[in-house]
């Protein structure tokens, strides 16, 4: 069982180490149920995003479900819904 | 009879000045941009010397998403391809997106960032390798980087052919607006100053070894011993000529000539294939000898090579037959940013009628070439060829002239 929650904040930081954010685009505003799309993050965006969530949670996502979250609620949900591995 | 082709806009980053006018202003006054490597630490090397381009600041200049995904050399190109469509006048919207490409060359790929993510990869795992590595190190991630920013959708690609590259994509360029598009983005823009891109130039055995910026680099000196090589490049906008005068361009001069060719293999008894590019881009110009006034020399600085090049510019314009101009002495060699740098050198040069200098060189007698030393030449400058070679074996040469 994972001992901590990942948050929406959580993925905001990682969002923006690995894949940067526009100027144009408030990551700090209510992002949970926006389109990555929309926040603009492509399909490799949002693998770099997976990435790095494995190495610092050690959760590991199969690549078809960090392609299928459209939102950030959907891969915080998938994160927390995903027992961590025991090696990353 | 084939449509002719105009530069209508300009993109420099070169190590002796960010920008257009700071790039110009350096080389008319004779200033270097060599100076002691500092993108990493170069004491453990032969080689210390380099060009780096000055007070680049990618964030400032660029969205925040494509930072992470784009290594240094693209950073610049993607600048300088903004700075270029601003100064041709083009904004977005104004063409099709089928309308514009985007060709450049290429000559090492973005190696800063793909040698970090290597380490990552044999050091931590590959866990720890950056998504973007599937395309930040690619020959063509410039030209794709600058497609998707601009939407330009014709017909795009890369060319890869060391220092030669660059005039070879200003050709390739050229040919696709005479086969259709209106416009296309083209140059090149090198950036390798790391651990990994020395390592490469070192094994091309040119590099020279001295440790006086002043002294380093000498094409066509006595005292040559090889070249410093440089980081950045020019990205220019190539129109149909009848286009750009629709829409009221201010053009820079058109691509009148160019040709490119191979050397025989060592020890065949053939000539060098330089004296054969430049008769063939001078034929397809249309022009004779006397009708070009400068040469901007590909300046390799490695003896035989000076005698190479300075054997074939006297066997087209004669001993001293005309001016040679080596600006690349002042940023070092750039790969495939080289030869359009030149390009920008010799537009400004027919815009401003004036020959920039070579720098810190003695020429040789024995070269019998009229080589632009020590202070700026007035000059009236219709028409200007410019000489870029690689490694390996190509030869490539570039005719511009002044808009009518």
């Amino acid at each position: 069982m994972s001992s901590t929650t990942f948050t929406v904040d959580d993925l905001r930081r990682l969002l923006r180490e690995g894949a940067g954010a526009d100027e144009g685009i408030d990551l700090d505003g209510d992002i949970l149920d926006q389109d990555f799309a929309a926040l603009g993050y492509d399909s490799l965006a949002l693998l770099e995003t997976g990435a790095r969530i494995l190495r610092e949670y050690q959760v590991r996502l199969d690549d078809s479900v960090i392609a299928s979250a459209r939102t950030p609620r959907e891969l915080v949900d998938a994160v927390n819904a995903t027992a961590p591995t025991t090696s990353v | 009879m084939s449509r002719s082709v105009m530069i209508t806009g300009l993109g420099v980053a070169a190590p002796n000045g960010l920008g257009t006018q700071d790039y110009w202003t350096a080389t008319r006054e004779g200033r270097s941009g060599l100076g002691r490597v500092t993108r990493f630490d170069p004491s453990p090397y032969p080689a210390t010397l380099a060009g780096e381009v000055p007070g680049f600041d990618a964030r400032s200049h660029l969205p925040g998403r494509l930072i992470p995904q784009t290594d240094h050399m693209t950073r610049l190109a993607l600048v300088a391809a903004d700075w270029a469509l601003a100064d041709a006048g083009i904004k977005p919207g104004d063409l099709g997106e089928y309308d514009m490409g985007v060709i450049t060359a290429s000559s090492s790929g973005g190696f800063e960032f793909g040698q970090r993510e290597l380490q990552n990869l044999w050091s931590k795992g590959g866990e720890y390798v950056s998504a973007y590595q599937s395309f930040a190190w690619f020959y063509a991630v410039n030209s794709g980087q600058i497609s998707i920013q601009h939407g330009l959708r014709g017909p795009s690609g890369v060319l890869v052919a060391d220092q030669a590259g660059g005039l070879d994509a200003v050709a390739q360029a050229r040919r696709q607006i005479r086969k259709g598009t209106p416009l296309i983005l083209t140059g090149g823009m090198d950036a390798s100053i790391c651990p990994w891109g020395w390592v490469a130039l070192l094994a091309g055995r040119g590099l020279s070894t001295s440790a006086d910026p002043a002294a380093a680099y000498l094409p066509f000196d006595a005292r040559a011993h090889g070249y410093v090589p440089g980081e950045g490049g020019t990205i220019l906008v190539l129109e149909d000529a009848d286009a750009a005068h629709r829409r009221g361009a201010d053009c820079y001069g058109e691509v009148a000539g160019y040709a490119a060719t191979f050397d025989p293999r060592p020890g065949s008894g053939r000539p060098p294939g330089l004296e054969r590019a430049i008769r063939l881009a001078l034929a397809d110009a249309g022009l004779d000898a006397p009708s070009v006034d400068v040469v901007f020399a590909d300046a390799a600085a490695v003896p035989e090579l000076d005698r190479i090049e300075a054997a074939a510019i006297s066997a087209v314009f004669g001993p001293r037959g005309v001016p040679v101009t080596a600006p690349k002495t002042m940023t070092g060699r750039l790969n495939s940013g080289g030869g359009p740098l030149d390009l920008a050198a010799a537009l400004l040069s027919i815009r401003d009628g004036v020959l920039p200098p070579t720098v810190g060189v003695d020429p040789a007698e024995d070269y019998r070439l009229d080589l632009v030393t020590g202070e700026p030449r007035p000059a009236r400058v219709r028409a200007a060829l410019v000489l870029a070679r690689g490694h390996g074996g190509f030869n490539s040469a570039m005719v511009v002239r002044a808009p009518r």
